[in-house]
């Protein structure tokens, strides 16, 4: 019997506002426990929401982008329950009216174009954070630091089918939410999050079998993972005859696989009625139009730009716009030197593979578009050969200093004085006599011998193409 | 629609999605009272409203929003500081059961 | 001279002729506050000390004759549901016994600006859930006018405060009539804003889509002054109206010829205490003689109006008191060992017996499988109560009914059976399922000497409609010269 995994995906981004949904707090990252927060977000007595009309318009702008139908008259409502991290015990988010429907968005797996169906878009607020003892204590610690923060929920239909599909739509996703500059996305500060529904049919069936729900993933690997095990595992199930319940799972990390949390049977009910502190809010054509017109310029547009105005190939350009952060890198870095070639050829090297074993957006990356710039100008001006720049970048890459710092304190500075370099050639061909005949013998492979001789002479400093006309030179006069 | 009677499994039903925790013998007496209410309330099924739109508000007002600039937080001690338990500035609470 | 019984128009006058000083009427009004506390037990804190530096203050600004507001250093008594910055606020509920809010409601922003005076909070019933005040999770607020009955609810301690001179005026909260029911049994003046008129913001919410925050005065020009005060649009409440303020006082003194009165024939059909007709009849002749012309109209839908408003308030309830469970403020159970024991306990001994009624009901209205048989059905039968008065003000100007069923009845009389609690709220509740606005009137006294109230209704945003029609009657009548036999 063959079975086919059947997955929808909720996605929870944080949008990127500077202020939460319901009140004026600052969204900023990383600040004191519950330094963050005012009356609105404490769910003090009494306090009030006001509605942030930037995080309401950044959700618009991702249901146009994602071919949603808008609603015209969206209300917020609440979803009602209890946990320490939801200041109020309820939560106002959207369940009868959401800003956007049945929406669609393209994902390419492995070279094949899909389509995955999203079922709406909405607008809530955030929880705050419960720190849970590692060691078994008695009591949990809450900072509210987070509650409020405008979090968007899309939706998509389970229209996947297996884990390819499911990481290529968490990307695309991803990709084109940092595109529409709504969210920043940086899942390792949680400020993208995916949970998973999972079910198994009969290949050729429509009936969907039990579902499981799974949270608590942060991070695309980890809900890869997930995913081909959850598949496993109700596969394994299915196979063996069991039945499977439908269940919310959590991935455990530490003992890599899901466990279950609840079973639907006990499922909470949210009893989800119209808030009534929030006023209804009509999307008129005109104000749609509006944020139509506002979406910033997307991969397909930018993609086309960075090949006619930078005279960038297309698969530089590709990789270039592969991500908005990366794209804006790229351009950055052209702001400060203009050499789009080379600039993209460390960007493809030295930088992508820098930023993907440290798990790193570019805008978090020491190496700022300012030090690679100035980089790549002391390599144009010839101030540092290609080589020695590759030690600036890791140099860089730990410590952050500027490269004309780490060059001037470290004396890298490429050697161009020909006096210089030519009595280091004279004496390389005097201790090394053999070589030198059999090149004039016609062994041209052993020059490579001497250059290398040369620049371990000079620490890697000496300029190359210097010391290879002057060897030559050297070598046929004599 | 024919009215059924709220049962004592409702009553703790609902107590528990309430967060009340009711004693055993405060099951029937709340099960009676709140019974007669509902039985009371229970006269506007005699309306027909199927063709009236719902009113959740009072007035109609609609577009309410504030702009996106941040305003100052509470200072960390006023927000912590009706908290029944606190711990380096973080809200103590009791160890929370996933399964609830 | 007793100062403390001046009105707040009178006593403003005299404290800008400086004939006092705020600090000689705070310190009578607290006098008299203390002597009759023992008595009508209408406050559940008294702010002495910090009442006499803002008395000071206001007699400091008074003094150098700048920015002087009619309320400036006045003293006004809070019910206990308005957040007050670093003093308590517990709403008459154990679960917040020790709550300090760290912020002003906007409402106590405004007046302190303005200079007022806070003598105290007032007693009411838990969460204003009641229509007695003997649901105050404290102690039992008693009628000045007779010590064994209740002085009606949910604002009862304004109310009685200000019946009884221990406050120059009060404000309350009505969210089904909890400001013009006390009024009523207390034989003062009590105003029920349109919804959005005055903001919410620090008003703890019972069922937000009806709370409205209204004074308790001894007469209409001093509701008028208090609403001057309060009324306006507010940022921080996306439900408060941006409309222009006019100045409601200019509307007193204005004549009532040619005003519609409408009298809905379904106010006065069963259920109402022959006495109570009566004095309402005769106060609705007092206008016609005034030129006014009474019209019979008809809102059908008003044996509706009790189970659609309890059930729209209830659900609102449960969740809005479910952020009372012990986390991160207020009262929280002992030896809790997981978070839903301390959610469970904190709140069964928290809440008493009212608060826990309605949180179930409106649970279970909510609830999967109940919502349409039951929330559903009442916010649509919502829309047939407003539509009721939409037609009504095609006819009429103002509508003039009564305010309660019966003059104030005994401490425990219907403690035991809430239902008919609830029924007495039957002519106060349809006003804030439609957001209108309405005031409470007194318009004369019961053989037993109980003071009755009148109450008048105006469409949204029409409060100088019933201050012209309020203070015209009231002029005329004049009852408001009668004080309780404290």
């Amino acid at each position: 019997m063959e079975f086919e995994p059947v997955i929808g995906m909720e996605a929870h981004a944080e949008l990127a506002t500077k202020t939460k949904v319901f009140c004026g707090c600052s969204t900023a990252f990383g600040a004191a426990p519950n330094t963050q927060v005012c009356p609105v977000c404490l769910g003090l007595p009494g306090a009030l929401p006001v509605l942030n009309k930037t995080a309401f318009e950044y959700v618009i702008r991702t249901a146009i982008a994602l071919n949603c139908t808008i609603t015209e008259k969206t209300v917020f409502d609440r979803k009602n329950y209890y946990y320490p991290d939801l200041p109020k015990n309820y939560q106002i988010s959207q369940n009868y009216a959401c800003i956007g429907y049945n929406g669609w968005i393209e994902i390419n797996v492995n070279g094949e174009k899909k389509q995955v169906g999203m079922d709406n878009v909405h607008l809530e607020e955030d929880a705050g954070k419960n720190l849970h003892p590692e060691t078994g204590g008695a009591e949990s610690l809450v900072d509210l630091n987070r509650a409020g923060i405008a979090l968007m929920e899309i939706v998509s239909r389970p229209d996947m089918h297996s884990a390819d599909d499911a990481l290529a739509y968490m990307e695309t996703l991803k990709n084109l939410l940092q595109y529409l500059e709504v969210s920043d996305c940086k899942m390792q500060e949680g400020r993208l999050r995916f949970e998973v529904n999972i079910s198994m049919r009969r290949k050729g069936e429509q009936k969907l079998g039990a579902r499981a729900e799974i949270k608590n993933l942060n991070s695309m690997r980890t809900a890869l993972k997930c995913i081909e095990y959850e598949i496993k595992r109700q596969t394994d199930i299915l196979s063996n005859g069991g039945k499977l319940n439908q269940e919310t799972r959590l991935w455990d990390e530490a003992s890599f696989c899901t466990r279950a949390m609840r079973s639907k049977e006990q499922a909470q009910d949210y009893r989800y009625f119209p808030d009534p502190d929030l006023v209804e809010v009509h999307i008129m054509p005109e104000w749609q139009e509006k944020i139509r017109r506002q979406i910033p310029e997307l991969k397909d547009a930018k993609l086309a730009r960075f090949i006619a105005d930078y005279g960038l190939p297309e698969y530089d350009a590709d990789i270039l716009t592969s991500s908005k952060p990366l794209a804006t890198y790229f351009e950055q870095c052209q702001k400060f030197h203009n050499n789009p070639k080379s600039i993209s050829n460390w960007i493809m090297t030295e930088l992508l593979r820098e930023l993907k074993c440290r798990e790193m957006e570019p805008d978090d990356c020491p190496v700022t578009p300012r030090h690679l710039a100035c980089m790549i100008k002391m390599i144009d001006e010839k101030t540092i050969s290609g080589k020695i720049g590759k030690q600036v970048f890791s140099e860089m890459l730990t410590t952050g200093k500027m490269p004309d710092v780490i060059v001037m304190e470290s004396g890298m500075s490429q050697i161009l004085d020909e006096k210089e370099i030519s009595a280091i050639v004279e004496k390389i061909i005097s201790e090394n006599q053999d070589t030198v005949e059999s090149i004039r013998a016609g062994r041209d492979k052993a020059m490579a011998f001497l250059v290398g001789q040369i620049m371990r002479a000079t620490r890697g400093k000496a300029n190359p193409q210097l010391v290879n006309q002057i060897l030559k030179d050297k070598i046929s006069i004599k | 629609m024919s009215l059924k009677r709220i049962s004592p499994d409702d009553v703790r039903h609902v107590a528990l999605l309430s967060r009340l925790r009711l004693a055993e013998e405060e099951i029937p007496p709340y099960t009676d009272v709140l019974n007669s209410i509902l039985e009371y309330f229970a006269k506007l099924n005699e309306l027909d409203t199927s063709s009236v739109s719902p009113t959740s508000h009072s007035i109609e007002m609609r577009n309410v929003f504030r702009e996106d600039i941040p305003q100052p937080s509470l200072p960390v001690d006023k927000a912590i500081a009706n908290a029944p338990e606190v711990e380096d500035n973080y809200f103590r609470v009791p160890k929370i059961i996933q399964e609830m | 001279m007793d100062i403390h019984t001046l009105t707040l128009a009178e006593a403003g006058k005299q404290l800008k002729q400086k004939k006092i000083t705020s600090r000689q009427l705070t310190q009578a009004v607290l006098q008299r506050l203390k002597s009759v506390e023992p008595q009508i037990q209408a406050f559940l804190s008294i702010a002495e000390k910090t009442a006499f530096t803002q008395a000071d203050e206001a007699d400091r600004r008074i003094a150098e004759g700048g920015d002087i507001s009619p309320l400036t250093g006045i003293p006004i008594a809070i019910k206990d549901n308005i957040c007050t910055a670093d003093a308590a606020t517990t709403c008459a509920s154990r679960i917040l016994e020790n709550f300090h809010p760290p912020y002003d409601a906007t409402v106590i922003a405004k007046l302190r600006r303005a200079g007022v005076v806070f003598i105290g909070k007032t007693n009411m019933d838990e969460f204003a859930m009641g229509s007695s005040t003997e649901n105050s999770g404290y102690k039992i607020t008693r009628n000045p006018w007779d010590r064994e009955r209740i002085p009606g609810g949910s604002s009862g301690g304004s109310a009685a405060a200000v019946a009884a001179d221990a406050a120059i005026a009060a404000l309350g909260s009505d969210t089904g009539g909890s400001v013009r029911a006390p009024a009523s049994y207390c034989g003062v003046v009590g105003l029920k804003p349109t919804y959005g008129r005055v903001s919410r913001y620090g008003l703890v919410a019972y069922g937000s889509s009806l709370d409205q925050i209204g004074p308790l005065t001894k007469d209409v020009k001093d509701s008028a002054i208090m609403l001057n005060a309060l009324a306006g649009h507010d940022p921080q409440d996306s439900t408060s109206a941006n409309v222009p303020v006019p100045d409601y006082t200019s509307a007193c003194g204005k004549d009532i010829k040619g005003l519609r009165i409408g009298i809905p024939k379904e106010y006065f059909a069963e259920g109402i205490d022959p006495e109570v007709e009566q004095l309402v009849k005769n106060a609705i002749r007092q206008m016609e003689s005034l030129g006014a012309l009474p019209i019979e109209i008809s809102l059908p839908h008003t044996e509706y109006a009790i189970p659609c408003y309890y059930i729209c308030a209830m659900a609102e309830a449960s969740s809005n008191l479910a952020r009372y469970g012990g986390a991160h403020y207020g009262y929280r159970a002992k030896n809790a060992g997981n978070i839903l024991e301390m959610y469970s306990k904190t709140r069964a001994e928290g809440f008493g017996t009212e608060v826990k009624r309605r949180i179930m009901l409106g649970t279970y209205v909510l609830s999967a499988g109940y919502y349409d048989a039951w929330y559903l059905k009442a916010i649509k039968a919502r829309t047939l109560i407003k539509r009721d008065f939409e037609l009504a003000w095609e006819k009429t100007d103002i509508i003039a009914a009564p305010v309660v069923p019966a003059p104030a009845f005994k401490i425990g009389e219907k403690s035991a059976d809430p239902l008919t609690m609830y029924l007495s709220d039957i002519y106060t509740i349809s006003l804030n399922l439609a957001g209108m606005c309405g005031i409470s009137i007194p318009c004369g006294f019961s053989k037993k000497g109980l003071p009755v109230g009148l109450q008048l209704i105006a469409n949204i945003f029409k409060e100088e409609t019933l201050f012209t029609a309020a203070y015209a009657y009231e002029q005329s009548a004049g009852f408001f010269n009668r004080k309780p036999p404290l």
